[in-house]
């Protein structure tokens, strides 16, 4: 898995809140067998327009946010389906970090085995972020440092974010879980015996 | 320690994890995993790329569901990207020795429907699936719950999944329901309540007397939409209910009456406290019709649309005012004067044997509206042989219903059956999402009985009220 250390990248505010999965990526995208290629999927029915031009409207079709590495969202982000896709298409499209006031569970679950850090923070940042991300003047960006737990901007904003100890660590070093897990194989085999002899009686 | 009360989540949790590394998340133990095409291939090619094999394949079960035609099955799949997905499922049971329900098989369906009907699913288990409504399994007290491909993949490797412990919510539900009023309502009525995300980060135990009082099938409807409520599983404790309902089933247990033994410690102890509790009446819940386009925006059939300025704080008024826009629906509407093009009754919420007969027997003797499309799609192959057994497809016909093979169909439209844009449907499924089952398509979400009431009269009505016949 890529690792995550420290990112700087250009935000993309997306101003809705319970954004699901079904937007993230529409169901009629999930019939590859890959990993990959699902980035020009992405939020689909909100970038294109019927046609399939990009529809001018939706936030990352605004050119000064080419580019953007960084998307921030409203609370519930990624609710509904266990569609990996999701964050495989945010991924592909360029984001490495999500930052929200609330996930949904399986979606928060996913993205770190993807290489992608969700930042919870509190709503008044998130209020505070969406004001400074709108603001006139040049792209606006923000710093993430995984291993200091910090997010901030050049401007005074500065915040620190907590993750799953064991998370951080799978991501600053970019771990492969099952690798981890097959570490233990002994206490598994020794946990099935168990389990296989209480039931044999 | 050992006398510290515990949930039914503290005993399922703890009866199976494996061990906690120092510094990491608990290696929690898999009893039962279930897969589908649509979230397993990427898996699958993991393992291969890896080298490893599936650690226990005689506990994962597959079928195909979601991309599945529902129209005649000896045809061949008209979509050339959906069979690819589908035979590449059947590739990989083949190669990694996993037992598949296929297409043309008798009990493939709906992978939430044939779980519990095959007994493959049993009180006291770990179940995962890539899927989300993996909760519904709960209904039998199991932990069951949804997974991402990543995870898919970790637990066929392992048998096992890094998990931290969630939290426990209790939704206890007090009194009884009125007739008329069901499962699918108490559900959607806790939703609109506790909100999407009420439930996230936590376990949810329903519990009281009317809970207790549903069949197992309700159960099910119940703890299928938890997820809706943001939570990752949802569970009812097992009781004689669930133990005669698996009696005699394909993987039941052989020793039965030790197996029940077995399964009776699976309940919560009464001292046991949970992290949070809701409690609720089950006499106030009335049918209940989704408006908007997530499953909290929802009101009473005896109510109406409301103005988007009275939805609580400046995001959900945002939210609210956008869901109308989609709708096409403006606030102060009655919700019995929406208007349908569509009605569609299945999905792993409503598509059991029960579902279909309360549907049947609002449909018995009327037609359905000239405006209205409606279908019938079975969760499995064996509800699909069960309905016509009883002559309920009879009754679904003669009414002017499709009635369709079994899968997912329409709750998500990953096949050929999906709403056209601005098409307004009634339907039993699970998700009101903007685009859900076809872009542009209006969704409002409804009990079975209700959706049959709707295709009859060719709008919402108060199903407390119908001419059964």
């Amino acid at each position: 898995m890529q690792a995550f250390t420290t990112h700087v990248g250009i935000v993309a505010p997306l101003d809705r809140a319970n954004v699901d999965t079904d937007q993230i990526i529409p169901k009629q995208f999930l019939k590859r067998i890959e990993r990959t290629g699902f980035g020009q999927f992405l939020f689909f029915d909100w970038r294109f327009l019927g046609d399939g031009t990009p529809n001018p409207e939706f936030v990352l079709n605004q050119p000064r946010l080419a580019g953007a590495s960084i998307l921030l969202a409203r609370r519930n982000f990624g609710c509904g389906s266990s569609r990996e896709h999701a964050p495989w298409a945010l991924a592909d499209y360029g984001f490495r970090v999500v930052v929200a006031p609330s996930f949904a569970d399986i979606f928060y679950n996913n993205c770190f085995q993807n290489g992608m850090l969700p930042i919870r923070l509190p709503e008044e940042d998130v209020e505070e972020l969406f004001r400074r991300t709108t603001a006139e003047g040049p792209p606006y960006r923000l710093h993430v440092d995984l291993a200091a737990g910090t997010i901030a901007d050049d401007a005074g904003f500065r915040r620190s974010f907590t993750v799953d100890p064991f998370r951080r660590r799978c991501l600053l070093e970019g771990l492969d879980d099952i690798g981890l897990t097959l570490k233990h194989v002994e206490e598994i085999t020794a946990w099935e015996a168990a389990q296989d002899a209480a039931a044999a009686g | 320690m050992a006398d510290t009360p515990r949930t039914l989540l503290d005993k399922i949790w703890d009866a199976h994890v494996v061990c906690t590394p120092a510094g990491e998340l608990p290696v929690l133990a898999i009893d039962r995993h279930l897969v589908h095409e649509v979230t397993s291939p990427q898996a699958f090619e993991g393992l291969r790329l890896a080298g490893r094999k599936v650690r226990r394949p005689e506990k994962t079960f597959a079928t195909p569901d979601h991309n599945v035609p529902t129209t005649d099955r000896r045809l061949p799949i008209a979509d050339p990207v959906s069979k690819q997905q589908i035979d590449t499922l059947r590739h990989n049971c083949r190669e990694f020795g996993i037992r598949l329900f296929d297409l043309g098989d008798a009990d493939q369906g709906i992978v939430h429907v044939i779980g519990p009907e095959l007994g493959i699913t049993q009180p006291g288990m770990t179940i995962v699936c890539g899927d989300s409504h993996t909760a519904t399994h709960g209904a039998l007290g199991a932990l069951a719950f949804g997974i991402g491909t990543s995870e898919v993949e970790h637990v066929l490797a392992t048998q096992t999944l890094r998990q931290a412990k969630p939290k426990s919510l209790e939704l206890r539900v007090e009194g009884a329901m009125h007739p008329g009023v069901t499962a699918k309502d108490l559900v959607l009525y806790l939703i609109g309540r506790i909100s999407t995300e009420g439930g996230a980060g936590s376990v949810i135990e329903y519990t009281g007397p009317c809970i207790r009082a549903l069949s197992l099938e309700e159960r099910m409807t119940v703890c299928n939409m938890s997820i809706e409520a943001g939570a990752r599983a949802g569970m009812i404790a097992p009781d004689q209910v669930t133990f005669d309902y698996l009696r005699g089933r394909d993987f039941a247990p052989r020793d039965f009456d030790r197996a029940v033994a077995a399964w009776e410690r699976f309940v919560g102890d009464p001292a046991a406290v949970f992290d949070r509790t809701e409690i609720f009446q089950g006499g106030d819940v009335v049918p209940q019709v989704t408006w908007g386009t997530n499953p909290a925006q929802v009101v009473g059939i005896d109510g109406a649309v409301p103005d988007p300025a009275s939805c609580g704080d400046p995001s959900e008024q945002a939210g609210a005012a956008r869901a109308l826009e989609y709708m096409g629906l403006a606030g102060g509407t009655k919700i019995v004067d929406i208007p349908l093009d569509r009605v569609f009754i299945g999905s792993c919420t409503n598509s059991r044997i029960e579902d279909l007969r309360a549907a049947a027997n609002v449909v018995r003797g009327h037609r359905v509206a000239a405006t209205v499309h409606a279908m019938v799609v079975p969760g499995s192959g064996r509800v699909k042989r069960q309905a016509e057994a009883e002559g309920l497809d009879r009754v679904f016909r003669d009414a002017g219903f499709e009635w369709r093979e079994a899968g997912c169909s329409m709750c998500l439209g990953m096949n050929p059956d999906t709403l056209s844009p601005g098409q307004r449907c009634a339907s039993t499924s699970n998700r009101n999402f903007e685009g859900r089952q076809g872009k542009g398509g209006r969704t409002h979400l409804v009990s079975p009985a209700m959706a049959a009431a709707a295709a009859i009269a060719g709008h919402f009505t108060d199903i407390r009220d119908w001419n059964y016949r």
